[in-house]
């Protein structure tokens, strides 16, 4: 498995495709959003964890898009698939490597998204990361199986997004919530049943994806 | 008695309703270089991925090196398929794609520069995949299906694309697999590469096996027309001369 997402890593890292693609869409959504609110009005603050969110997704969604373009090309997937390693495996490979990306676009989002929307420096942003981790994770579950499924598909770009976004409605609903209180500065313990439902998802999608991944990239 | 490289029976595979390949049935045994002749769309690129178990089939059964295929995690550690795509990652050089391979198929990583040394690439081995010619492409791509030493070699058109120089280096490298015990099974259009490398030869028209045959008991010109007669009938039948079917 070490040497699938080492794989991942080492041509993102010279491509910087997916990389880029999601810290731009994640800028400029965040740069449009904070403007979209009245610097002055406490609707910008309640409306913060909505616009990360937002951000997180559909840049997501544009990196998940990318993940399986490298294997197309050259049919690098088949390739893959004659290696003899179980095909759950490469899953999981490419779900760590999708979370990692999107985790490390993170790293910049996170700052910019504290500065455009004026949020105090405070230790909630430790648990706006936490849950940041908790979703992206998902994402990355669900967003890796519809990847591979929709890879073959003619409107690939249009497909993932239908079939992911409506699936990932509860992590993103249950995201907003924890954000809204880690920034709050209040205890998450009050979001406890969220932060759970965040964690079983995750779960949930991981195993189902280690099961089904087969079936996806078989034609 | 040599075992069983490949054992296929009533083998079939559809897509979408549609017939690829229908109740092939085929014997190989280990050491064996059979050649699968047939017109584009016969079904040979589609034999050759069920028996790489990158396919399942519709209908039959598969037995790979005496055992049934199961997931295919076992059978495939001891196949090499060359395929008229490279599987070779763009975005990476000839080297990084063999080792990471190498790891994969859990086989010593130092493999690799000699096998790129085999295929005339060290000068070409640490640059990126994207920029070869599609020539030096399949010689990298032939070191990454024998970088794990397989028992089994699967090539689908090996030739195609190849100057000269690289296809006399495909040649002497499938030579010296055969040397070592090494079973090949290759579809190619190209009778005389097939009738060189190979002691057996099948024909496959419409996704059905017509002929099976030893290519001592004939001659390319007699082979030609075989082919020519079996591919434009489509007669389901097999050859008199037909072997293990």
């Amino acid at each position: 498995m070490l040497a699938l997402i080492r794989k991942d890593l080492q041509i993102e890292l010279r491509t910087k495709e997916a990389l880029a693609s999601l810290l731009l869409l994640a800028l400029l959504m965040l740069v449009v959003l904070s403007f979209a609110f009245d610097p002055t009005s406490a609707l910008r603050s309640e409306s913060a964890p909505g616009a990360l969110w937002v951000a997180v997704t559909f840049a997501g969604v544009s990196a998940l898009n990318r993940s399986f373009v490298a294997e197309r090309e050259n049919d690098c997937l088949q390739g893959l698939l004659l290696c003899p390693v179980d095909r759950g495996t490469i899953y999981l490979a490419k779900t760590i490597a999708n979370f990692l990306f999107m985790m490390a676009a993170q790293l910049v989002t996170v700052p910019i998204f504290v500065f455009f929307f004026n949020l105090p420096l405070s230790w909630g942003l430790v648990g706006v990361v936490a849950s940041l981790g908790l979703g992206v994770f998902g994402l990355s579950a669900v967003g890796t199986l519809f990847a591979a499924v929709s890879v073959r598909t003619r409107a690939r770009e249009i497909m993932l997004p239908l079939l992911l976004l409506p699936l990932i409605v509860p992590v993103f609903i249950a995201g907003v919530k924890v954000t809204a209180r880690a920034l709050a500065d209040k205890p998450l313990a009050d979001v406890a049943h969220w932060l759970h439902l965040m964690i079983g998802f995750d779960v949930v999608f991981l195993v189902v994806g280690w099961l089904v991944f087969e079936y996806a990239v078989e034609e | 008695m040599t075992a069983r490289v490949i054992e296929a029976r009533d083998l079939g595979r559809t897509f979408a309703g549609v017939t690829a390949l229908d109740g092939v049935t085929l014997e190989v045994r280990a050491g064996e270089s059979v050649a699968v002749f047939g017109p584009n769309g016969a079904g040979k690129t589609t034999l050759l991925r069920l028996l790489a178990t990158l396919l399942r089939p519709s209908h039959g059964t598969l037995r790979l090196f005496d055992q049934s295929v199961g997931d295919g995690a076992e059978a495939r550690r001891r196949i090499g398929f060359l395929s008229h795509q490279s599987f070779l990652y763009p975005d990476l050089t000839p080297l990084e794609n063999l080792e990471f391979y190498a790891e994969m198929y859990r086989t010593d990583a130092q493999r690799a520069h000699q096998l790129l040394d085999d295929v005339g690439l060290t000068g070409w081995a640490h640059r990126p995949v994207r920029t070869l010619s599609r020539g030096l492409e399949q010689r990298a791509a032939l070191a990454r299906a024998v970088l794990h030493d397989p028992d089994l070699l699967l090539l689908d058109e090996p030739f195609t694309g190849l100057d000269t120089a690289a296809a006399s280096t495909l040649m002497r490298m499938l030579r010296e697999a055969q040397a070592r015990g090494t079973t090949l099974l290759m579809t190619t259009h190209d009778m005389t590469r097939g009738f060189d490398l190979c002691e057996r030869a099948v024909i496959l028209t419409n996704g059905r096996l017509v002929w099976s045959g030893v290519l001592a008991e004939t001659s390319p010109d007699a082979l030609v027309h075989l082919y020519e007669a079996r591919t434009q009938r489509g007669s389901p039948t097999v050859g008199a001369s037909a072997a293990r079917l």
